[in-house]
């Protein structure tokens, strides 16, 4: 029997130690390093910082986030500061996280390869632990068109300019409305990238039938919460797959310390919080941890790590199949 | 209970309690308008066909109007659903156009409410501008939990002093100061409230207002050893903790506040 408290939930990314594999997701309390901080001292594994971009932006009108019953549906429109103020925020939150033990993630967006290049190197100054590039954002279609995950040779095309001026580990946030999650996966890690984020959220729509308007302001916006789960697990799985190996941090609403186990089951390494913080207020990294803790040792492992990819072992055959 | 495999069974999180929105969700409903009742020249109260029985004083709605934005309003009553707005900025204006049989489309209430604070009689009720909006509904909460509240309601001029006959109404006595002494005692609001503090005329503050007032009332409270709950006003984004857009020192106003306790050292 293993004890609760011999499980170890610590997980390492491409040489990077996570003191567990829950990672506050881009855009959710990643605005400032007070709130960075906060995410790491309510027990979050990593903290990714919110999307930052080359110039300043206010992002879209509200409404921009709704609870729609089977998850929440968003278009905040990537408001940030501007990279250079974003390194400030970076460094000032590398210093208040330091001494909490828990890694930085920078994440990023651009509308050109290009610009992410310049975006990156202006952050790597903060010498975030990790590098993300949010090349899957799906509500500013209007200003960047078709976001670069859609395809193979955009994905890469980003992966490729951003590869030679990033010195820390790259990860890539890939979209789940794709028809080959696993091909553009393994498309950026053949470019360089040491790591895959799956998923953002997935392209939708809420009309609210009383007026005929569309609840949000950009009308249309990304789902998130429970039913994005069942899309990201599958994703995850088909990245793992596809790239065997490579860290993935898997992420699209998790909830409860059973939804993790599936991610991981899926092959991912690490799992992305975001909705749940709505779902389960900010104690949530808490009791995430010790859900997963209780069935890694459900399990009779002691290490997370032993669940991960547990879902690709083959079928047991069937009794017709192996007599004759 | 075992699994056949002979290993306990996983625990089941309880599904009602991750979805706190129900299988419908928290999506903006239309309320219609019953009443407007005009405060001053640019303050208007809006009583709304609608209840929210399980609001409390301090809490807010996000009110949407279609094709306009959201923003967030404390609740000035929670049966029926009443909102005493400012038009301010183009989504105000275009809510202050509306009449009775029109909408306004609501969702919540959110955040952490004012609370009756134990081993207290006195409470000071504290209003800055149209901050004043949901002391009534407070003094009500407490005057139901037997305690005996004074209010005090501060603005520049007397057109800016609104929500005092609500309070009277009540039969709680209301200290009424204007900046130019229009009305009132001439001065900042704090200066009476720091009088009472001073004769033990009161043991604990409730604050509603700007920002300066609420620091103010913080450094009084700590000067007195009294506690203080105060409600911070802020624009909120997505209103459930995900945004950070409604950060204050640290804490996420939507969920964290916006009442806050000033805690004594």
């Amino acid at each position: 029997m293993v004890e609760l408290a011999d499980v170890d939930l610590s997980i390492t990314l491409c040489g990077v130690r996570l003191p567990n594999p829950f990672v506050l997701a881009s855009g959710i309390l990643g605005t400032s390093d007070t709130l960075l901080e906060k995410a790491a001292r309510l027990g979050a594994g990593a903290v990714t910082a919110k999307s930052a971009g080359l110039h300043p932006r206010t992002g879209h009108a509200n409404p921009i986030v709704v609870d729609w019953g089977a998850g929440l549906i968003n278009a905040v429109g990537l408001p940030n500061p501007g990279a250079r103020r974003e390194a400030e925020l970076l460094a000032a939150a590398k210093a208040r996280l330091a001494p909490l033990g828990v890694p930085l993630i920078a994440s990023i967006f651009g509308g050109t390869p290009d610009e992410f290049a310049e975006v990156a190197r202006i952050v790597l100054e903060a010498e975030p632990d990790i590098l993300e590039l949010n090349i899957s954002c799906p509500n500013v279609h209007d200003e960047y068109g078709e976001p670069f995950a859609a395809s193979c040779a955009g994905a890469v095309s980003v992966v490729e300019a951003v590869r030679p001026v990033c010195s820390v580990p790259l990860f890539v946030k890939l979209a789940p409305n794709v028809p080959n999650v696993g091909r553009i996966a393994a498309d950026v890690v053949a470019a360089g990238a040491d790591g895959i984020t799956a998923v953002n959220t997935m392209p939708g729509m809420v009309i609210d039938v009383e007026s005929g308007r569309p609840v949000l302001t950009n009308r249309s916006g990304g789902l998130s919460g429970p039913a994005l789960k069942p899309i990201a697990v599958r994703c995850v799985y088909e990245i793992a797959q596809a790239v065997p190996g490579v860290p993935i941090i898997g992420t699209g609403g998790v909830t409860t310390g059973r939804d993790a186990a599936e991610m991981i089951m899926a092959g991912a390494w690490a799992v992305g919080v975001g909705s749940a913080v709505y779902y389960r207020g900010l104690e949530v990294f808490h009791s995430l941890r010790d859900e997963l803790a209780a069935i890694v040792q459900h399990h009779r492992s002691t290490r997370v790590e032993e669940l991960r990819g547990l879902a690709h072992r083959p079928r047991v055959a069937s009794q017709e199949a192996v007599e004759p | 209970m075992s699994s056949p495999g002979g290993r306990p069974h996983l625990p089941v999180e309880c599904a009602p309690r991750l979805r706190p929105g129900g299988p419908f969700g928290l999506l903006p409903r239309p309320l219609t308008i019953r009443d407007v009742r005009r405060e001053n020249s640019r303050t208007a109260t809006f009583v709304l066909d609608g209840e929210l029985p399980e609001a409390k004083p301090g809490q807010f709605v996000m009110v949407w109007l279609p094709g306009h934005e959201e923003a967030p309003f404390s609740l000035a009553y929670h049966c029926p659903v009443t909102l005493t707005i400012a038009a301010v900025g183009p989504l105000t204006r275009a809510i202050h156009g509306l009449g009775p049989g029109e909408a306004l489309w609501l969702r919540g209430p959110y955040g952490r409410p004012f609370g009756v604070e134990p081993e207290t009689e006195r409470p000071l009720l504290v209003g800055g501008g149209y901050g004043v909006a949901p002391l009534a509904f407070l003094a009500e909460h407490l005057l139901a939990a037997g305690r005996r509240p004074a209010a005090f309601v501060g603005g520049r001029t007397a057109e800016d002093i609104i929500g005092v006959a609500r309070l009277e109404d009540l039969g709680v006595p209301v200290v009424v100061t204007t900046e130019d002494g229009s009305r009132g005692e001439a001065g900042l609001v704090t200066q009476p409230v720091g009088r009472f503090l001073a004769r033990g005329e009161g043991d604990v503050l409730y604050g509603v207002g700007p920002h300066g007032m609420l620091y103010a009332l913080a450094r009084l409270a700590r000067a007195h050893g009294v506690p203080a709950q105060l409600s911070w006003e802020a624009y909120m984004g997505c209103a459930v903790g995900l945004c950070g857009m409604c950060e204050h020192d640290g804490a996420l106003l939507c969920v964290e506040g916006p009442v806050r306790h000033v805690i004594l050292e």
